[in-house]
């Protein structure tokens, strides 16, 4: 079995809403997975689902070959999770948070050290190892959120919207963090609201809106699918999107309505918008 | 060993706020020591004894009682509600009887230490308190009563105002009604049923069975040791239950 990660039917209600609506999906081993969807799609519940926090209302979920209602402690010892929201102990420091995810991953003390020494190391956070996490900026803590998802050695990567809140440099500093880990054979799913970052990092992306999974697969080919160009034009106070498969038929299709309007090629935000239907005609 | 990383978390919190905790664990007994005992109580005779010797006892059960149900319930409260770091134990591969044990623990020597800081505190107002090995049993028996409680209210409510509002109905009426400050042999009727329900009372009515020198009753043990044994089982189930 090459999947990390299998969801049969998987099903989650809050109430009368149903937040996750019978998902099935597979990831494969050593892939990067985007997890992409508006504002209350069910990202977050899907994850906590994956991640042990959440116990589903149907289905089954199986990772690394561990069914998740009968193996949680064996699931949770091979996967690391960043929250959406900062989940440090603001009253300790650095080090201390690291030095307590070793020590509840059974971690021996030398290899603690060691790997604390790496970790800080590799996220930047060294000269910051004594500061405490209620001290230090949104970035330092998101950077110290991975490393201490990271310091049990996973095998897979859950991170809920690992870069929000972040400026430029640091946004990409973080790319670079999460493409070494994938090239070294991590398996990462991630969700995100920036489009780019879904394009730069990911090899499968799937689209999800009220509960459902509306589009999977590959970024390229999905935006082949919809057309791998795009015109853009401005009437009446609102912009209209027409997709076409190649830039000769959006161009003599634009000379036809002329006016104001722009052809560039489509990305994901194109696709997103266009499956999802989020104020945006066709 | 499971219970190491919940107690060594607590450490880590205990060496840093060192002086808060101290003093915040000093001040109430401290004036009551000074409020009750000397002010309104000096020259009074109670059950044949000086009220400072009566005192005593009671401000070792309300302060192992406020200290355990504080250190757990504050903290658990904020880590689960605020920073959201309790997350980190759920998710982590460790048995939740460890967490709840490993919590229940911590606090209960948070307890502990307070309780033995006021007794050292109570030699200054010139207290004979006799304690012996079944005294620091019945203290360290009412701070696990009191810690298993503060898990339980930190895991189920659902915001810092229930927290506070838990320990005002909860606790406020143990500390002045539990024989700590006077018997509750002096209360009428159905009330004082119902106080000698209450654990505390039990605690303040052991210490001072053994402080007096009295010797031990069997009912001061056995009474906070099944409330100690509810609240686990109540804790330990809502820590199953509970989503990070
Ligand atoms: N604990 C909860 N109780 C009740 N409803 C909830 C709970 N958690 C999530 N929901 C609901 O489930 C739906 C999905 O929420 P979820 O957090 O999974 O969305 P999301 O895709 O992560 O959104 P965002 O992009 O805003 O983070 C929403 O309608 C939300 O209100
Ligand atoms: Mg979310």
């Amino acid at each position: 079995m090459n999947n990390v990660i299998e969801l049969r039917n998987v099903v989650k209600k809050f109430g009368d809403t149903a937040a996750v609506d019978g998902i099935d999906l597979s990831v494969a081993k050593g892939d990067f997975f985007g997890l992409l969807g508006p504002n209350g799609a069910g990202k977050t519940t899907m994850f906590r689902m994956m991640t042990t926090l959440l116990k589903p209302d149907e289905g089954r979920i199986n990772m690394n070959g561990f069914d998740m209602n009968r193996n949680r402690r064996e699931i949770k010892k091979t996967m690391g999770m960043v929250s959406q929201h900062i989940s440090l102990q603001s009253d300790m420091t650095a080090e201390e948070n690291l030095e307590l995810h070793g020590m509840l991953h059974k971690m021996d003390r030398k290899r603690r050290k060691q790997r604390i020494e790496e970790l800080l190391e590799f996220s930047g956070l060294s000269e910051h190892r004594k500061k405490l996490a209620g001290h230090m900026s949104g970035g330092m803590k998101r950077r110290l959120m991975i490393v201490r998802a990271l310091m049990h050695e996973p095998s897979v990567l859950f991170m809920d919207e690992p870069t929000v809140g972040l400026d430029p440099s640091g946004r990409r500093s973080i790319w670079d963090i999460l493409k070494n880990l994938n090239r070294q054979g991590l398996t990462v799913l991630l969700t995100t609201h920036y489009i780019e970052e879904a394009e730069v990092l990911c090899n499968t992306v799937a689209l999800m809106d009220h509960g459902k999974i509306i589009a999977q697969g590959n970024p390229e080919k999905l935006k082949q699918h919809v057309g791998a160009y795009v015109l853009e034009t401005f009437k009446e106070g609102k912009t209209r999107y027409g997709f076409f498969p190649s830039e000769e038929e959006a161009l003599s299709r634009a000379r036809e309505i002329g006016g104001e309007l722009v052809v560039r090629r489509s990305n994901l935000e194109d696709l997103f918008l266009k499956l999802t239907n989020h104020g945006v005609g066709g | 060993m499971e219970l190491l990383p919940v107690l060594w978390n607590e450490w880590v919190f205990f060496k840093r706020r060192f002086w808060q905790i101290t003093s915040a664990a000093l001040i109430g007994p401290v004036l009551y020591m000074i409020a009750f005992g000397w002010g309104m109580g000096r020259g009074v005779q109670v059950e044949g004894q000086p009220y400072m010797a009566f005192l005593i006892p009671g401000i070792i059960a309300l302060t192992t009682m406020n200290s355990s149900y504080n250190a757990v319930a504050v903290q658990l409260n904020i880590h689960r509600l605020y920073d959201r770091s309790f997350q980190e134990y759920i998710i982590a591969p460790v048995r939740v009887i460890s967490i709840t044990a490993g919590k229940i623990l911590a606090g209960a020597l948070r307890g502990m230490y307070a309780g033995t800081v006021i007794l050292l505190i109570s030699l200054l107002f010139g207290s004979m308190v006799r304690v012996n090995v079944w005294f620091i049993l019945i203290m360290f028996l009412n701070s696990l009563v009191f810690s298993a409680l503060g898990f339980y209210a930190a895991l189920v409510v659902q915001s810092h105002t229930d927290m506070n509002r838990f320990g005002t109905f909860i606790l406020t009426p143990m500390v002045f009604l539990c024989g700590t400050f006077f018997s509750p042999d002096s209360i009428p009727g159905a009330i004082r049923y119902i106080i000698y329900i209450l654990p505390l009372t039990h605690t303040s009515q052991g210490l001072r069975g053994i402080s007096t020198g009295g010797g031990v009753n069997w009912i001061h043990i056995v009474v906070p040791a099944i409330y100690f044994l509810g609240l686990f089982l109540l804790g330990l189930r809502q820590c199953c239950r509970v989503e990070a």
